[in-house]
Formats: C-alpha cells, sequence, structure tokens
C-alpha cells in the first residue's frame, strides 16, 4: 500500500533503485576482480580499480538520502528498518568494492610473477562461490526472500574452508620454491579479501532479515575457524 | 507500489500483548460501548500499566477517546450512552450502577484537549478541587498547591503571580495548570485527552517532560493524534481502529515491527 503523502514513497523508491544499482555495480566489480587474476587481464584490472570511486559516491548519496528521510519524513516500522537496511547494506558494499579493487591491484603481480603457480584456479574456484553469495543475497535484497538470504547465513562456512584450503596450499608453494612467495603472499590476501567479501554477504543477509522481519539473526551459525591461531 | 508489499506472510489481525497481571492498574475486559444506536467500542480488553504511560492511537473517529471517557465515566452525563463490559480498578469494577462518580473523578483525573482553566486566580484553580474532596487549614492547603504547580512544571513560571487570574497565562502553561489542578487531589490514574493539540512545539515538549516526570507516581493514559508523541511518551501503546482494538503492546515493538498490517500502515502513513 501507498503512503499516503506520494513523495514519501518517492524518496524511499529512490534511494532502493540506488541501492539495487549499487548492489549490481559491487558484484560486477567482485566478478571483474576475479576474472583479472584468473585470466591474467591486466585491463580488467585496471578498470576495476577505476570503477570503484562509484561505489563510494553511491554509499554517499545513500547515506544522504537515508538522512533525509530520518529527518523529514521521521519514517517508523517497515519504513524505519528499511532506511536503517539501506544505509548498513550500502556500507556493506562500499567495503566489498574496496575489497575487490584490492584484489584487482594485486593482478600485475601475481600475473607477472615467475613461476606461476597454479594456484589462480582455486582462487577462482573459491571467487565464484564468492560471487554466488554475492548474487545470490542481492537477488534476495530485491525479490524480499528471507529464505535466500538465511541461506547466505548459514552456509558462510564453505566460504571460509576455501580460504583454509587455499591458505594450505600456499604454505605448501611457498615452502617448496621460495622464489613464489611474492606472489603466493599476494594470492593469500587475495584470498583472505574474498573471503572478508563472503563476511560482508552474511552481514547483508542478517540486515536483509532483520529489515524483512523485523528479528534479528543471532543464533550460532556453523564456522570454521581452524586457522584461528594463523590469522591472530 | 512499493517494494515494501512484495513481503506478504499472514499477518494476524489483531493482536494484544497481555501484561503482567501484577503491574496491571486498570483492566478493560470486554467493553462495549454505544452512542445511542452507533457501537462505538467494540469488545475491546486491554490493561493498563500502573507507573506508567500508555497512549491510544488510531484515526478519528476510532473510539480512542471514548474509550478514555468510559475510563472514567464522563458518558455518564449523557443521555443515551451506554457501556457494556468491565473496568476493573483493584476489585471494583467501575461500571457497577451505584458507584460514586464524584469519588470516581477523585481517582482517576482528566485533562482535556483545550486548556480549561477555570475564570479564577491560578491558586484557586488548583484548590479548588482540594476544596471539594478535603479539608486543609491553609498551610497545608498552600503546600498541596505548591506540590502540584512544581510536580506539573510550571511552579517557576507562576509562584510570583499566584493570585492573578488564570486566564492570563499562555495556552501551554493553562494545561500544564490543568494537569497541576488535577493531580492536586492525588488521584491514582490520569487521562490525558490529546492534551498537547492545541500547544506549541516548545510547550508540547514541556508538557511531555511533565507526563515524563509523573509518570512515577501515575498510571497516564494519553489519546494522541501525534504518533511521534506517543513514540516519545509512552511505554505502550494501543491501536485502534472502527472502534475495535486492533493491536497493543510496547511502543518500541508496536513502531519498530508492529504485527499487524492495519496497525503498520496507520503508522507509517499509508492508512487507506
Amino acid at each position: 500500500m501507498e503512503h499516503t503523502v506520494k513523495a514519501f514513497d518517492e524518496e524511499l523508491d529512490a534511494m532502493t533503485a540506488e541501492l539495487s544499482r549499487m548492489g549490481g555495480l559491487a558484484e560486477a566489480e567482485v566478478a571483474d576482480a576475479i576474472l583479472a587474476i584468473a585470466g591474467s587481464d591486466l585491463a580488467l584490472a585496471a578498470s576495476v580499480i577505476a570503477r570503484d570511486s562509484r561505489l563510494d559516491a553511491l554509499e554517499r548519496d545513500i547515506e544522504r538520502r537515508a538522512i533525509r528521510l530520518f529527518a523529514l519524513r521521521q519514517p517508523v516500522a517497515d519504513d524505519l528498518r528499511h532506511t536503517v537496511a539501506a544505509m548498513k547494506i550500502s556500507s556493506n558494499l562500499e567495503r566489498i568494492g574496496d575489497l575487490a579493487k584490492n584484489i584487482a591491484k594485486r593482478a600485475a603481480v601475481i600475473v607477472e610473477a615467475e613461476p606461476v603457480t597454479p594456484l589462480t584456479s582455486s582462487i577462482e574456484r573459491m571467487g565464484d562461490l564468492v560471487t554466488a553469495r554475492l548474487k545470490t543475497v542481492l537477488d534476495a535484497l530485491t525479490s524480499r526472500e528471507v529464505e535466500a538470504a538465511i541461506s547466505v547465513w548459514m552456509n558462510d562456512h564453505e566460504i571460509d574452508e576455501h580460504y583454509d584450503t587455499i591458505f594450505r596450499e600456499l604454505l605448501t608453494y611457498m615452502m617448496g620454491d621460495p622464489r613464489t612467495i611474492a606472489a603466493c603472499a599476494h594470492l593469500l590476501f587475495v584470498a583472505k579479501n574474498l573471503e572478508r567479501i563472503g563476511d560482508h554477504a552474511t552481514n547483508i543477509a542478517e540486515i536483509l532479515h532483520y529489515e524483512i522481519t523485523g528479528v534479528e539473526l543471532t543464533d550460532e551459525r556453523p564456522k570454521s575457524d581452524a586457522l584461528a591461531p594463523a590469522e591472530a | 507500489m512499493s517494494l515494501l508489499d512484495a513481503e506478504a506472510p499472514a499477518r494476524p489481525l489483531t493482536h494484544v500483548a497481555s501484561l503482567d497481571a501484577a503491574r496491571v492498574k486498570l483492566a478493560v475486559e470486554n467493553l462495549d460501548f454505544y452512542y445511542g444506536k452507533t457501537h462505538a467500542l467494540k469488545g475491546v480488553s486491554l490493561g493498563f500499566e500502573a507507573q506508567a504511560v500508555t497512549a491510544l492511537i488510531g484515526p478519528s473517529g476510532c473510539g480512542k477517546s471514548t474509550l478514555l471517557r468510559t475510563l472514567n465515566r464522563m458518558y455518564s452525563l449523557y443521555p443515551g450512552q451506554r457501556a457494556t463490559g468491565r473496568i476493573m480498578l483493584g476489585d471494583e469494577n467501575l461500571l457497577a450502577p451505584g458507584l460514586d462518580l464524584s469519588k470516581l473523578r477523585a481517582r482517576i483525573g482528566m485533562v482535556f484537549q483545550k486548556p480549561t482553566p477555570f475564570p479564577m486566580s491560578i491558586y484557586d484553580n488548583v484548590a479548588f478541587g482540594v476544596r471539594l474532596y478535603e479539608t486543609l487549614n491553609r498551610s497545608d492547603l498552600d503546600a498541596r498547591v505548591e506540590e502540584s504547580l512544581r510536580r506539573a512544571a510550571i511552579w517557576d513560571e507562576v509562584k510570583d503571580k499566584l493570585k492573578t487570574s488564570a486566564l492570563s497565562l499562555s495556552g501551554g502553561q493553562q494545561q500544564r495548570l490543568c494537569v497541576a489542578r488535577c493531580i492536586a487531589v492525588r488521584p491514582e490514574i490520569l487521562l490525558l485527552d490529546e492534551p498537547t493539540s492545541a500547544l506549541d512545539p516548545i510547550s508540547s515538549a514541556k508538557l511531555e517532560e511533565t507526563i515524563a516526570q509523573l509518570k512515577a507516581d501515575y498510571t497516564i493514559i494519553i489519546v494522541t493524534h501525534n504518533m511521534g508523541q506517543a513514540a516519545r511518551v509512552s511505554k505502550h501503546t494501543a491501536f485502534m481502529y472502527l472502534g475495535e482494538l486492533v493491536e497493543f503492546g510496547e511502543t518500541e515493538a508496536l513502531f519498530t515491527k508492529p504485527v499487524t498490517r492495519r496497525a503498520s500502515d496507520y503508522i507509517t502513513g499509508r492508512f487507506g
């Protein structure tokens, strides 16, 4: 049902549209950053880096719109949760963009390293999983399907497991051939960035769940922290 | 069509949270009210918590003011109006025939939408009710007047002109004077019927602060059209529509995640 004050609907819808746009851009940035590494495509990496400023601008824009809504419309109930969620989700998307940009920046070093490590395919698999999670949660943002958000939230451990595997593989390579250390260290950061993008996708799932249901997701979910001491 | 409409889980038509019985000061049970043939309240049941503020909200004609006027039997002044059900204050049914209405209204005070100062001095306005119910000596009466004016947060503004006419006060001051007059007889329950609708924002804020101070000692029930005010001052909120209690619960929950679609549409400004 529409608001009696039509301008309220227009402002909420405009903010929602900006958020969808932001989601699309962030998803594309992540996918392209992974492609750049996997396909040794430095031009694509440069494009990811150049595109990131658009996400920053969109985040500021959504924040301005949300503040305006709070100040002028005093949203409550569904509108309140929607506005708060838009603000928080845009901030997570902006971080995802930063991480994608960071991955892209490492492409040059990894691509030009000799000897080439065959690990880019592991990274690519992990990247595909992260991209799929991100896509699921961003689709849920549009379709308002809370079950999809919950599935992302529940399955974050799969990404963690991939990260653990890549970490061990990279250690093996570095020990086997010290010339690979520089490239492997960069790949390790790439994997870590992907893992954090997965965390942001999980955050978005939590925020979306609260927005739609009004209930926070607080139960313990499956976690993989086999590497906890190593990360510390 | 907003994106928010896409989410459509089945929501209950009504939702009335139950309160801890030990904390209920006033219990409305299955209350029906009629203005002649008009059925203005339909089977309303809810509790009002002691030493807390309960807000009644809803569109015009929903029955919220009627409910408030039932609680102190204000309707008994008018022929053709009748109520069925029970309103329990302790173990006493306020709807019982033969109830002493004068005593009832000393226990349940009311402040109206428009300030209603009597055309007499500020002091006499506050002392008026006290003189009806009690016989106090001069110094005790002075103390009661001062205490009431202080509690209504207007003492500092009127202490040097207690003998001047109450009609010389501003609207906001008159309304707080009416609160002082009301609490001077030491009621247990305060009914406020849109008490700030005729006041400017600063006077409204002062009255809201007065309400916040008073709730430590009184059970307060406020009818308001100002949803922000309901959210600011109350612990519980009841949303009424067409004579029915649609949703009742903690104010914070009602304004962040209302259970019923009708309450949600109303508070978000989507009412059809």
